[in-house]
């Protein structure tokens, strides 16, 4: 009991450590901006179908659900305003950053995983290349800057999903639809799903980068590194969502 | 070189249009003017109201419960202090007389506004440019429960027999 207390609590300090470490490495990282192009391409371009089909039909299923609601009070009216909040402030947020641990967290740690354990960061420091800046900074900044935008055509993309299930499926008019939305949603609303955003996208890179970093180099211990990857950004995202979200309603 | 560049292109074009969404976000959703509505060809006439309620642009106008037309903008007029509503009615419906009334009317009991127009029985048409002078307000639940609880408090009391 009290030893796995002890290794969790462990465990927390060497990802803050982890962490203070790779902000030291992003600067220099930055001064060598092609790699950072090249994960922001792995990350984010190469997720973008995924993401872009995920929100047409989590933004239909959105549309249809709000509308099978709303209609039983008489305000179908109001369905672009709950469709669209829905969207912004969590859905969006939440559900792309799982789609990104799941495509892209499991790539960054089993890349850079299978990378220690044929000692390839090994091989690096040997040459005097630090893998921090080389290999571990550049991946996590990419799924850094990648995460947000993600998250934001995730959102355009599921409000004209609802927009197409609650007006052309279920007969809502277009203008109130868009009007009542226009009228009631806030810059503040939309800043929220950003800044949750952001939040996830660090908190998914950088537990993908440390799983991969610190994995046992064995492919037993990859395939490990990788399943706890999905599993702690996951848990995490939804954790830190309900902070985020007590945090922005007391404001 | 060439795998290379075909890779900072994909990135650039993935780049750009994740900003492309945020701005429509940030410039479309709060108080956006972009209406996505049907822009067949209209004829645009105005009416003038004590109280629109919550009336918004965009708001559907009906005529016996069929679409006609929209709600282009509702402004107010500081000299006669009313709500001018402008109304833009598709030219297929150009045979509503001019003494019609406009009504503010509630979708539902929660829902939203929208204008219903009722039929008046005059040989002239609206046109385009044109205004309806006979208009009904909204119904201000408010005000109504008010008068309501007014009517009961007024009321003697009659004695039980």
């Amino acid at each position: 009991m009290i030893g796995s207390l002890s290794g969790s609590l462990g465990r927390i300090g060497q990802v803050a450590l982890f962490q203070l470490q790779l902000l030291k490495a992003c600067g220099p990282a930055l001064l060598r901006p092609r790699l950072v192009v090249h994960q922001v391409y792995n990350c984010g371009a190469r997720s973008l179908v995924i993401i872009m089909l995920c929100g047409l039909f989590v933004g239909m299923v959105l549309g249809l659900q709000g509308y099978d609601l709303l209609a039983r009070f008489g305000s179908e009216s109001a369905l672009g305003v709950a469709a669209t909040l829905g969207l912004l402030k969590e859905l969006g947020p939440v559900v792309t950053a799982l789609l990104f641990a799941g495509r892209a967290g499991t790539a960054l740690t089993s890349e850079i995983g299978l990378m220690r354990a044929t000692d390839q960061l090994t091989a690096m420091q040997m040459m005097a290349v630090d893998p921090m800046r080389r290999v571990v900074a550049p991946r996590f900044l990419g799924g850094v800057i990648a995460m947000p935008l993600l998250a934001a055509v995730f959102n355009v993309i599921g409000i004209f999903g609802a927009q197409l299930v609650g007006v052309t499926l279920m007969g809502v008019d277009k203008g109130t639809f868009w009007s009542q939305m226009q009228n009631s949603v806030e810059l503040r609303d939309v800043n929220e799903g950003v800044v949750k955003s952001l939040a996830f996208g660090v908190i998914c890179s950088l537990l993908a980068v440390y799983e991969g970093f610190n994995t046992t180099p064995t492919a037993e211990g990859v395939g490990l590194a990788t399943t706890r990857t999905v599993v702690v950004s996951s848990v995490m995202t939804l954790l830190v969502d309900y902070m985020l979200t007590a945090a922005f309603l007391k404001v | 070189m060439s795998a290379n560049r075909s890779l900072e292109v994909g990135t650039g074009l993935f780049v750009l249009l994740g900003f492309a969404a945020l701005g429509f976000l940030t410039t479309q959703l709060p108080g956006g003017k972009l209406g996505f509505a049907d822009n067949s060809a209209s004829f645009h006439v105005t009416a003038r109201f004590d109280n629109v309620g919550d009336l918004k642009s965009g708001a559907p106008v009906t005529m016996a419960g069929v679409k006609v037309g929209r709600v282009t903008g509702v402004t107010f007029d500081s000299r006669d202090y009313k709500a001018v509503v402008a109304l833009a009615i598709d030219k297929q419906y150009n045979h509503i007389p001019d003494d019609s009334w406009a009504n503010i009317e509630t979708a539902g009991l929660l829902g939203a506004k929208y204008v219903g127009i009722d039929a008046g029985g005059s040989e002239t048409y609206l046109a385009d440019k044109g205004q309806i002078d006979n208009t009904q307000s909204a119904m201000v639940i408010e005000k109504l429960v008010n008068k309501l609880f007014a009517a009961f408090a007024s009321k003697p009391e009659t004695p039980k027999p």
